[in-house]
């Protein structure tokens, strides 16, 4: 202990180590000093990131959901749990294939070639179109409606729901390709909105895979 | 030395109300089956530990607040004292080792009850039984068939039941079964021997009684309070509940579990008759089993 | 100390003066005042409903509400008081006004979502309550929604309930990343994860717990909406459904939900014992781990709600001991506090009567919650009025305590004027008799034979019942003095001063209210918050005559 603590209290601007006091004059003044200033990009990164380890805990409780369901409820004679598995394995593999585009799509905005950027975006964001098209494609080919069983209710939850992040995610890329285009809200010094999104379709991505392989293959 | 003596002295004092109160003081009601009195002791124990940690912890509070309560004009601070290592794993080990004595302890009575030991046995014996044997299901482990009573196990081939406290133990082949079927708002027992179906539970002081229990439309719970058991069932879970009643008299069984407007309603009673006046009361009621 | 006017700072969405606080202010100061508020009208409103409830019950038959309406009546109670009440007051009011100020930040990590996530919440309590009166009828199958039930009363109420439900989840998800991000991102340079103050440490274990739970209820309750619009048979058992599985799934929200209501206040007390007691707080390390052993411990713990619910015995088993073991790093906390307090020199004022109070409702709740975690215990009283008193002693005599402490301790930072101490006292000692009465026999009816969620009983327990319902009337009676004292004290309260308590913590150090920008100047490097007391053996001789 280098100060007594009471003392700090009485000064209205107490420096308690006289050693921190200079450095850290110039540090907080990066501070924001307004409250609408955004906050810095690494923060609004793991804000994000915080996020989706929510978004992944929903998907963590349907899943939990859905292997209890398998094990303990049995399906109603004449159901089972096969699906066709030919246009989902192109999907998965649609999807994979476009998160390294987006990668690309990264690389090329860091590196400030923007109009390659964009159209690593836009390639990005046909497969994620394809995707859901393949999935449209699916739902209209399987032979059960959401409330045939327990197994299809479930199927249609997962993949719904996964569905809808795709959409958004399919929506946050065509934004951020405008964004690259009009305006120079992405940059190679601003792209948050970039790396955001980036980051967000990977996470879809992966969860995409552990669907695959808990609803197709288990 | 003298103060370590006085407060040796007033912990023994406390550690000897606290027991003294919690396996003298009351708060149960009357005990009317087997597992009451082994309830019951755990209980005197959970009871006994909590009023020495409850009183305990009052007076050092209130002494605390009292001897260092701060004087009218006194401006200045406690003592800068920020912790003590030995004093902090003390009082983390304490707790840890009453707790786990606690844990061992309640295992040991739920394993008087009936909560451990015969499952095991029977969903060992019958994993194999099950189609669903490689699953991570919740109800897994309890998932049994029936054995004990060959007249269900013929006439419903496979089916799963689910269960807290039951025993599938029957050396005497003695167990009285009760069918229970909980709806919005009664319950309906029906005696499979005698075909007898009644709105109150008639059971024999002495007689083990197997309940196999079934929801028709939302939760309910079983509870009897003076046998200090209960049991959900739940709509698709075929539940037992094993007791075995001691003392003679009319006690309520309520539903614990909210089943809708008419939950508060839902009630009745559990009749422990002597053996002699159980077995007028089945002559009395039996129907013939064409008239079913 | 000069006080920076905060027209000097260009805030183009900050309306000055009372309107503000009806505005979508981004300031975390306003933010806080607009939770503790909008909380504190909703716990009136739950008040109130508790009221019909004891009203009901001061008689053995169903007599003053119809029973459709005392159903509805019991789910807006919990609902009200869990989600509208307690979470966003202890996390989103005292959390967003001083976290900040903790950290040596400006503002929140996201003070734009932060203003986002609170102002879900008024629409969603205004949809919970209107559907009482518009969609013809409320939810009815209480706060827990268990299936089947809840598929079967009418649905127009359920669903109106699962989307404010899903609404005010939504908003504590977006407060829980704003609070991780600012403790951990927003730290002023040089201050250090372990010198930040308690209630950091208890608002970053509620954020973790809260992220990683609330989701979980949010796809159940997405799934249970399914099953009454769409007619799926997730949970229902006559469409190959399983019951259970909601429970396990709305239990591991539920469950350390019980922890986001308790543990900032855990942090919130461990900030103003040392304060008036003029001591450091005790075991500092200590606190924060046992903290976090809470945090992993409560993500363990949820099946102990369903020994009832025919789940295995080994499933039973580990529950009852994980769950045991939470009275583990409990009681460290609790032992920390006496020793806070053990040779201070406490001022024993109306927050600190609080503040100790909430040690003994506590103490008292947890010593059930050990019991009741005992599989064989909870058989008995499971569903019990039994319950109710546990957890009222724990939600009410812990959190609820504990909120009323920090509102006469902070309530001169926030305004610059003492709230009235006579006023306090009457408060305090109305509340403390009244919460007693009202709870304490409330465990006694459960373990005799009082299920919950009645509205009708053995006439055998009248006279226990009209009791508690005699202490739920002292407790109405008790928001009196206190609404009284916020208001009057509000326009003629006698003048705190900066830093009437002579505290140490970071928000103390700046004026009282403090400026928009939180300190005039750079925030203060604050690295013993509760560096109290003196070490001179000459002093410390005198302090214990």
């Amino acid at each position: 202990m280098t100060t007594s603590p009471v003392q700090t209290a009485s000064e209205p601007n107490p420096s308690p180590s006289g050693q921190a006091n200079a450095p850290l004059s110039i540090e907080t003044s990066e501070l924001p000093l307004d409250h609408s200033h955004g906050a810095h990009l690494d923060v609004r990164m793991f804000g994000l990131a915080t996020f989706l380890v929510a978004d992944g805990m929903t998907f963590a409780g349907f899943f939990a959901a859905y292997l209890t369901f398998r094990a303990v409820n049995p399906l109603p004679p004449g159901s089972n749990y096969e699906l066709e598995l030919i246009l989902p394995t192109i999907n998965t593999v649609i999807l994979i294939i476009s998160s390294f585009t987006f990668h690309r799509a990264g690389k090329e905005c860091r590196a400030d070639r923007l109009g390659a950027s964009r159209v690593w975006l836009a390639i990005t964001g046909a497969l994620g179109a394809a995707f859901l098209a393949g999935q449209m494609v699916e739902y209209f080919s399987l032979p059960f409606g959401l409330t045939e069983n327990l197994f299809a209710s479930t199927f249609y939850a997962l993949t719904g729901f996964h569905g809808l992040h795709v959409t958004l995610g399919v929506i946050c890329i065509a934004i951020v390709a405008l964004q690259t285009h009009r305006g120079g809200q992405v940059t190679a010094a601003n792209h948050f909105g970039l790396e955001a999104a980036e980051l967000y379709w990977h996470f879809v991505d992966v969860i995409w895979v552990v669907l695959f392989g808990l609803l197709y293959l288990l | 030395m003298r103060r370590a003596a006085g407060l040796a002295l007033a912990t023994i004092a406390l550690i000897a109300t606290g027991i003294w109160i919690g396996f003298n003081v009351n708060l149960l009601p009357v005990v009317a089956s087997a597992n009451a009195p082994v309830y019951d002791d755990l209980f005197k124990l959970l009871f006994s530990i909590g009023i020495i940690l409850f009183v305990g912890i009052t007076i050092v509070l209130v002494y605390s607040l009292f001897k260092f309560r701060r004087r009218v004009g006194d401006q200045g601070d406690g003592l800068a004292i920020e912790g003590n290592l030995p004093l902090e794993i003390v009082w983390t080990a304490i707790p840890a080792v009453v707790v786990l004595f606690i844990g061992i302890y309640s295992y040991d009575i739920y394993e008087r009850m009936g909560g451990m030991t015969s499952f095991h046995d029977h969903s060992a014996m019958l994993a194999g039984a099950s189609d669903n044997a490689s699953g991570i299901g919740a109800e897994l482990a309890s998932n049994i068939e029936v054995k004990a009573h060959p007249e269900i196990a013929n006439t419903e081939q496979g089916k799963r039941y689910w269960a807290g406290i039951a025993s599938m133990d029957d050396p005497d082949n003695k167990t009285l079964p009760v069918d229970v079927t909980a709806m919005q708002f009664a319950f309906i027992f029906h005696y499979p021997e005698g075909n007898i179906t009644s709105g109150e539970l008639h059971v024999s002081a002495g007689q083990p009684v197997q309940l196999r229990m079934e929801a028709r439309d939302v939760i309910h719970a079983f509870w009897v309070p003076q046998f200090r058991l209960k049991q959900d069932i739940i709509p698709g879970q075929p539940t037992l509940l094993s007791f075995t009643p001691t003392k003679p008299g009319t006690y309520p069984i309520v539903c614990a579990e909210l089943c809708g407007p008419y939950h508060g309603g839902m009630r009745t009673n559990v009749v422990v008759h002597d053996p002699d006046s159980f077995q007028t009361w089945l002559d009395q009621n039996r129907q013939p089993a064409i008239s079913a | 100390m000069t006080i920076a006017n905060p027209n000097d700072f260009n805030e183009p969405l900050q309306p000055s003066g009372w309107l503000r606080y009806f505005s979508f202010s981004l300031d975390h100061k306003v933010i806080g005042i607009q939770y503790l508020v909008c909380g504190f009208i909703f716990y009136l409103i739950g008040g109130a409903l508790a009221g019909v409830i004891r009203v009901e019950l001061a008689s053995p038959i169903s007599d003053f509400v119809s029973r459709d309406t005392y159903n509805e009546v019991l789910t807006l109670h919990g609902t009200i008081m869990i989600f509208l009440w307690i979470v966003p007051v202890v996390n989103g009011g005292f959390g967003n006004y001083l976290i900040p100020f903790y950290v040596g930040a400006r503002d929140m990590a996201f003070p734009r979502l932060n203003a986002v996530a609170f102002w879900m919440i008024p629409p969603a309590g205004m949809l919970l309550i209107s559907s009482y009166f518009l969609a013809g009828a409320a939810a009815q199958s209480g706060w827990t929604a268990y299936p089947p039930l809840s598929l079967t009363t009418p649905a127009a109420g359920q669903v109106v309930w699962i989307l404010s439900v899903l609404l005010l989840g939504g908003s504590s998800i977006f407060g829980a990343i704003n609070f991780i991000a600012t403790v951990l991102k927003l730290r002023r340079p040089g201050l250090k994860l372990m010198q930040l103050p308690m209630y950091c440490w208890a608002m970053l274990g509620t954020s973790i717990l809260a992220v990683l739970s609330t989701p979980v209820l949010a796809g159940t309750l997405i799934l249970l909406s399914f099953d009454i619009i769409a007619h799926t048979g997730f949970f229902n058992p006559t469409l190959g459904g399983n019951v259970v599985v909601y429970q396990h799934l709305f239990w591991f929200y539920s469950h350390p939900a019980v922890y986001i209501m308790v543990l900032p206040a855990f942090g919130l007390v461990s900030e103003i014992l040392p304060v008036h007691a003029r001591k450091p707080l005790f075991g500092y390390v200590t606190m924060v781990y046992s903290i976090m052993a809470i945090v992993f411990l409560g993500l363990i713990v949820w099946a102990h709600h369903m020994f009832t619910s025919g789940t295995p015995p080994w499933m039973r088993l580990f529950f009852t001991i994980a769950t045991s073991f939470i009275a583990v790093p409990t009681g460290i906390k609790f032992f920390n506090w006496l020793a806070t307090l053990w040779g201070g020199r406490i001022a024993i004022n109306s927050a600190m009567l609080f503040a100790c109070a909430f040690i003994l409702n506590f103490v008292f709740g947890g010593i059930t919650g050990v019991a009741l975690a005992q599989v064989p215990f909870d058989i008995h009283v499971h569903d019990t009025y039994f319950v109710v008193g546990h957890f009222h002693y724990i939600v009410y005599g812990g959190t609820v305590f504990v909120i009323f402490s920090s509102l006469y301790h902070w309530y001169p930072k926030f305004t610059g004027r003492l709230l009235n101490e006579d006023l306090g006292r009457l408060h305090f000692l109305l509340t403390f008799i009244g919460f007693n009465l009202c709870f304490l026999p409330q465990h006694w009816l459960g373990l005799n034979g009082m299920p919950r969620r009645v509205a009708e009983y053995d006439p055998a327990f009248t006279t226990l019942n009209q009791i508690s319902s005699v202490g739920a009337l002292l407790m109405a009676i008790s928001t009196l003095p206190l609404l009284i004292n916020v208001v009057v004290t509000a326009f003629k309260g006698e003048i705190a001063g900066d830093n009437p308590w002579n505290a140490l913590t970071p928000e103390w150090l700046t004026s009282s209210p403090p400026p928009v920008e939180n300190w005039p100047g750079e925030a203060p490097l604050v690295k013993e918050p509760y560096g109290y007391g003196h070490t001179e053996p000459a002093l410390a001789q005198e302090a214990t005559p």
